[in-house]
């Protein structure tokens, strides 16, 4: 059980809030120029990482507002929780850039 | 690998005696102390024909195959951990191949008709109980699925048929079939063909067979990394060296991507935490397979007594093997709904798995981007069942650098072209 702390609402259980998938997955701007690869790849391609990963959450049963998470995957730690339209913060940044570069 | 009897495990050539009545005697009249081990544990050699990542079941069966229909002999399945010891030591051991769609009966159903035989085949008890599975209809709509998957299934010459609340109260008395519940039984599908297996047994057998056939089976020999040349597969990087191959298969199951994305390849997959649990062992009381879709739980009773149950994923990608526990109270309350009997039951154990699920609930196996490089993969909730027909579709498609046509459809191009299987309404339970 998870105990995610909704940006808005403070420590809440998991079992209020629904997990919404990958985050950053921007809607294509231009739908109608995409080929078939490019619909695939925004449709169904997921990095589905093992380790920092970040997802989308909704706190469903309470103010029904979606944030993002960064979470490892492999320990469940939760490592920050921000606001969608923002970018994750620095120190997670830092921990991708360090594993792009790996 | 640790001395068994104080007898180090053979490295040298495979010497597999043949099980019997008569090997069981000989073997009693010394204590049993003088049983050889089912495979050897050999060095990795440098170089191979082929090397199949990942020695669960699917990759097993695939060396098997390879092996056996293909003459393929001078391979290696490589294991991070021990055999068995991943997704297919985890499930809940139900076979059936009830599915909706042509492409997912025809293949399940390969399956099926390879399990039957197995035991044989294999010289290995695989402990096969042909016990019927049963999915049971709380509302007309659930009805009317099931009527539709049964006509489809006939239609594919699998053996399926209608009960209504009377019949399933006939042969599964201590079901709550009163149309008080909360959630009424209005009737089920059957499959008696359907049923369950030894799970750890179908990879046992399957790695004692490919071992008597010569293939190398390297337990605690990580994959970390997939060599490469222009577009081409070389071989792949180990936590005990390298080891070169012009082909290589992917079959991990839920670290699907984690390989793909050593190769660079991304994949429609999502993996999720699945949990599964046994109670206490009790006298016989549960003969066949129970699964229902609306109060979401499947349940069957192993040959120690325990009741063996599942349900559905956890509701977040993961891949630490444990989740969380209101999804268990959810198919416990759901359990004790169907069958009150059980509700003084204790739970013995609970464990996760990590299944790779795709969009459409259909396995990938399939040749990729990268030449020599195969994936088999996305099975989601539901690859025991597949394990041998899976293993046979995937070896063919590793010696014949081609799909055969069981498993053509299940590609990764599909979700580029749209043919996508949508098999999450003909899913035991929800995904």
């Amino acid at each position: 059980m998870f105990v995610i702390h909704c940006p808005y609402c403070g420590e809440r259980e998991e079992t209020e809030f629904h997990q919404g998938g990958e985050a950053h997955i921007e809607r294509p701007k231009d739908p109608d120029k995409l080929t078939d690869e490019e619909w695939a790849d925004y449709l169904f391609m997921r990095k589905n990482s093992k380790g920092l990963f970040l997802e989308r959450w909704v706190h469903r049963h309470g103010c029904r507002r979606w944030f993002n998470v960064a979470r490892d995957t492999h320990t469940n730690e939760i490592l920050a929780v921000y606001e969608m339209g923002k970018e994750p913060p620095r120190a997670v940044a830092q921990k991708i850039a360090a594993k792009v570069k790996k | 690998m640790k001395a068994i009897n104080g007898k180090q495990p053979s490295t040298g050539k495979p010497t597999m005696g043949k099980y019997s009545i008569f090997s069981l005697i000989r073997n009693a009249l010394s204590f049993h102390e003088g049983w050889e081990r089912a495979w050897r544990s050999p060095k990795p050699k440098p170089a191979y024909d082929a090397i199949i990542v990942g020695g669960g079941g699917h990759g097993l069966a695939t060396a098997y195959y390879l092996a056996k229909e293909h003459g393929l002999t001078n391979i290696a399945v490589l294991e991070k951990g021990w055999i068995g010891g991943g997704n297919t030591g985890r499930n809940t051991t139900i076979i059936r191949s009830n599915y909706l769609w042509d492409e997912s009966a025809a293949i399940y159903e390969k399956a099926l008709q390879l399990y039957e035989g197995l035991s044989q085949e294999l010289n290995f008890n695989i402990m096969l109980s042909q016990r019927g599975v049963m999915n049971l209809a709380h509302n007309l709509h659930d009805m009317r699925e099931l009527q539709r998957r049964v006509n489809a299934n006939r239609l594919n010459g699998i053996d399926s048929e209608i009960l209504d609340t009377q019949q399933v109260k006939d042969m599964v008395p201590i079901l709550n079939c009163s149309p008080k519940s909360r959630y009424p039984i209005l009737g089920a599908s059957l499959q008696r063909r359907g049923g369950v297996a030894r799970h750890d047994a179908v990879a046992w057998g399957y790695a004692r067979g490919a071992d008597a056939m010569g293939v190398d089976i390297i337990q605690q020999c990580e994959v970390t990394g997939i060599r490469r040349e222009g577009g081409k597969v070389t071989g792949v990087e180990t936590t005990r060296g390298f080891i070169a191959a012009p082909k290589v298969g992917i079959v991990t199951a839920g670290h699907t991507s984690v390989m793909a994305e050593m190769a660079g390849i991304r994949l429609p997959i999502n993996s999720y935490p699945l949990q599964a649990m046994v109670s206490e062992p009790v006298k016989p009381i549960h003969h066949c397979v129970v699964m229902s879709n609306a109060v979401h739980v499947y349940v069957s009773q192993s040959d120690k007594g325990e009741l063996v149950l599942g349900a559905g994923i956890d509701g977040y990608h993961g891949y630490s093997q444990r989740g969380s526990l209101h999804v268990i109270e959810g198919q416990l309350g759901a359990l004790c709904e169907l069958f009150p009997i059980f509700s003084r039951l204790r739970l013995m154990r609970q464990w996760g798995g990590i299944v790779d699920t795709c969009p459409d609930a259909s396995p990938i196996i399939s040749k990729t981007p990268i030449e020599g490089l195969y994936i088999n993969g996305g099975w989601g909730t539901g690859g025991f069942k597949a394990t041998p027909g899976s293993g046979w579709t995937f070896a063919y498609t590793i010696a014949r650098d081609e799909p055969h046509a069981l498993n053509a459809p299940f590609t990764i191009e599909r979700f580029t072209t749209g043919a996508l299987i949508d098999e999450h309404g003909a899913a035991a339970v929800a995904h």
